[in-house]
């Protein structure tokens, strides 16, 4: 692209604007937070935010998010795979619900899988004779992880499915792949960005997550009490210090997280060579 | 014409290329999409159906009474409030940041993207913790605050804060690639014909962009709306006054007043599935026009 001076006007003014908001409204709120933690002594940041308790809650928060992730890594390929290769009545309904969770608040989220996961519930009731509860449980935690984070892997493997040559598969048809050599040789190797980038929104989402999980955990400290519901806790019996704590503890990850999702991007769009 | 004719062929094409050496047998697809659509039962519709039976559970009169409690009605109106106000505010940033981005070469544009981008990476607790730290009791203006007894903490501001920073990310983001990819011809040609910036504003970008930006406000507005865990954190849960619907949910849930507040609850989902909708109807639009432009040109 030829350079040549740039004539359009407005560049100070959006720029500047840009600038200001996002101060004001992100970066200045969000520096207070590691403000806040230098009232702390080192010694006294860390017994925070290694306490036993908040520990088991990273762990709690971590795993499950690990794991509802990997469901989604799983089931949302299955569900691009199927919403774009197949045809099948109810397809474009079912593609549009795809959604849900981005749309429905969280609460809602929260009490309706709680409603239907709880011991009396339509699901939970024919879980619970067999020894499974779901509901005030770890698992309940995962369930609504796996809820939260449904869309992300569909939606970044759908359009790269999509585009998909035909020609590609033809070509390892005829040199006598069968479909599941195809499929794991040819297919899955180009969805690899867009699975990883997917798999780690989910995963990031989850992390933060406080809405659809509290009604479904149970909050019992050491079993089912997740990170964000300790710093509510915290900041509910004033120890403002102690909640900033361990909310930087949480935004240093979730930086890195972002940034590991950003360089995934740039190498998902050099693999798949499109034109920037 | 010419649109639903190339449809007509794609669709052979796709029957075509799709034949028997690049499907699958048909006993493999069906135990796929049977496999799909239980997973997408079992974590969507399902819960999405018990939101309405639990909220009709009690018969309908208990349903319109759970909507026109005072507590509720004034959480309905908090929640109108509180996205009338972010969903403006994020929709000018979000022009005037896309504007900066798409049009201009500058230093550090990556950096800025991904900075937009932070709100989306920060747990919703912690956006709400950041404003009690500033505008708190305690906070950098706390003293200054209580002084002049304008509370932001434990009121509407505190909540429109919060609502602003959880949404802040969705229009830019949506407009900025939009604006990348439709260039900056026209806007020159406008400049060209004497057109002042703000005509080339309403006269070419906005009409542009407009579906994109529609797009971007209606996700906008259905998290706006929704938010529980930031605004939950600013609120204080003061009932009939700082209350948004989410909140209002919640607490009718611990009191156990069950069909209440799946009452309420199902307004929410009702707006998730105008917001499905419409974002669906969005998306089948600018496909549309997308191909039409392709056989214009």
């Amino acid at each position: 692209m030829a350079k040549h001076k740039n004539v359009l006007p407005g560049f100070n003014l959006t720029l500047g604007y840009t600038l200001l908001y996002l101060s004001l409204i992100v970066l200045i709120p969000l520096s207070a937070a590691f403000i806040k933690t230098t009232e702390l002594s080192f010694d006294e940041f860390w017994s925070v935010v290694t306490a036993p308790r908040v520990l088991a809650s990273y762990k709690l928060t971590f795993g499950a998010s690990l794991i509802g992730a990997l469901i989604n890594a799983v089931f949302g390929l299955l569900t691009a795979w199927v919403l774009v290769r197949y045809t099948f009545p109810g397809k474009k309904i079912i593609d549009a619900l795809v959604d849900l969770p981005f749309a429905l608040p969280t609460a809602v989220a929260g009490i309706a899988l709680t409603a239907v996961y709880a011991g009396n519930g339509w699901l939970g009731s024919l879980l619970e004779p067999h020894g499974i509860k779901v509901a005030f449980t770890p698992i309940g935690v995962i369930i609504a992880l796996t809820f939260i984070g449904l869309p992300f892997v569909v939606r970044t493997v759908q359009p790269v499915l999509e585009d998909l040559e035909a020609e590609t598969e033809e070509a390892a048809a005829s040199l006598g792949a069968n479909r599941f050599q195809t499929f794991t040789k040819v297919i899955l190797p180009t969805l690899w960005p867009a699975l990883l980038t997917g798999f780690a929104l989910a995963f990031a989402r989850a992390i933060g997550e406080y809405g659809s999980v509290i009604f479904i955990a149970g909050n019992v400290p050491f079993v089912s009490e997740i990170t964000p519901l300790i710093i509510i806790t915290k900041l509910e019996q004033y120890e403002y210090s102690s909640a900033t704590a361990i909310a930087v503890v949480m935004l240093v990850i979730s930086f890195l997280l972002l940034f590991a999702i950003n360089g995934l991007q740039w190498w998902a769009t050099r693999r798949n060579g499109s034109s920037y | 014409m010419s649109n639903s004719s190339s449809s007509q062929y794609s669709n052979y094409q796709n029957k075509v290329s799709h034949s028997r050496a690049t499907s699958e047998p048909a006993w493999i697809r069906w135990v796929l999409i049977i496999t799909t659509l239980l997973f997408l039962s079992l974590f969507l519709f399902v819960p999405l159906v018990a939101v309405f039976t639990e909220a009709l559970r009690k018969g309908f009169d208990t349903y319109i009474t759970a909507l026109t409690d005072p507590d509720a009605l004034s959480a309905i109106k908090l929640t109108l409030i509180a996205a009338a106000i972010a969903v403006p505010l994020n929709l000018v940033f979000g022009v005037a940041a896309a504007w900066a981005i798409a049009k201009f070469e500058f230093k550090g544009k990556s950096i800025l993207i991904t900075l937009i981008d932070l709100p989306f990476a920060v747990s919703p607790v912690i956006a709400g913790l950041i404003y009690v730290l500033i505008f708190g009791l305690q906070g950098w203006f706390g003293s200054y605050l209580s002084d002049h007894d304008f509370k932001v903490i434990f009121a509407i501001p505190g909540i429109v804060l919060a609502t602003i920073f959880v949404t802040f990310p969705f229009i830019a983001r949506e407009l900025i690639p939009l604006m990348q990819a439709q260039g900056k011809d026209e806007e020159e040609a406008g400049l060209v014909l004497g057109a002042s910036g703000w005509q080339i504003l309403w006269r070419i970008t906005l009409p542009n962009i407009k579906w994109g930006l529609l797009y971007g406000v209606i996700l906008t507005n259905a998290r706006a709306m929704g938010e529980f865990g930031a605004v939950s954190v600013v609120s204080g849960h003061i009932r009939g006054l700082t209350n948004t619907m989410p909140l209002h949910v919640e607490i009718l849930y611990n009191e156990y007043n069950y069909s209440a507040a799946f009452a309420v609850a199902s307004l929410l989902a009702l707006l998730a599935l105008v917001t499905l909708v419409l974002k669906s109807f969005v998306e089948w639009k600018v496909a549309r026009n997308a191909s039409n432009n392709e056989h214009n040109s």
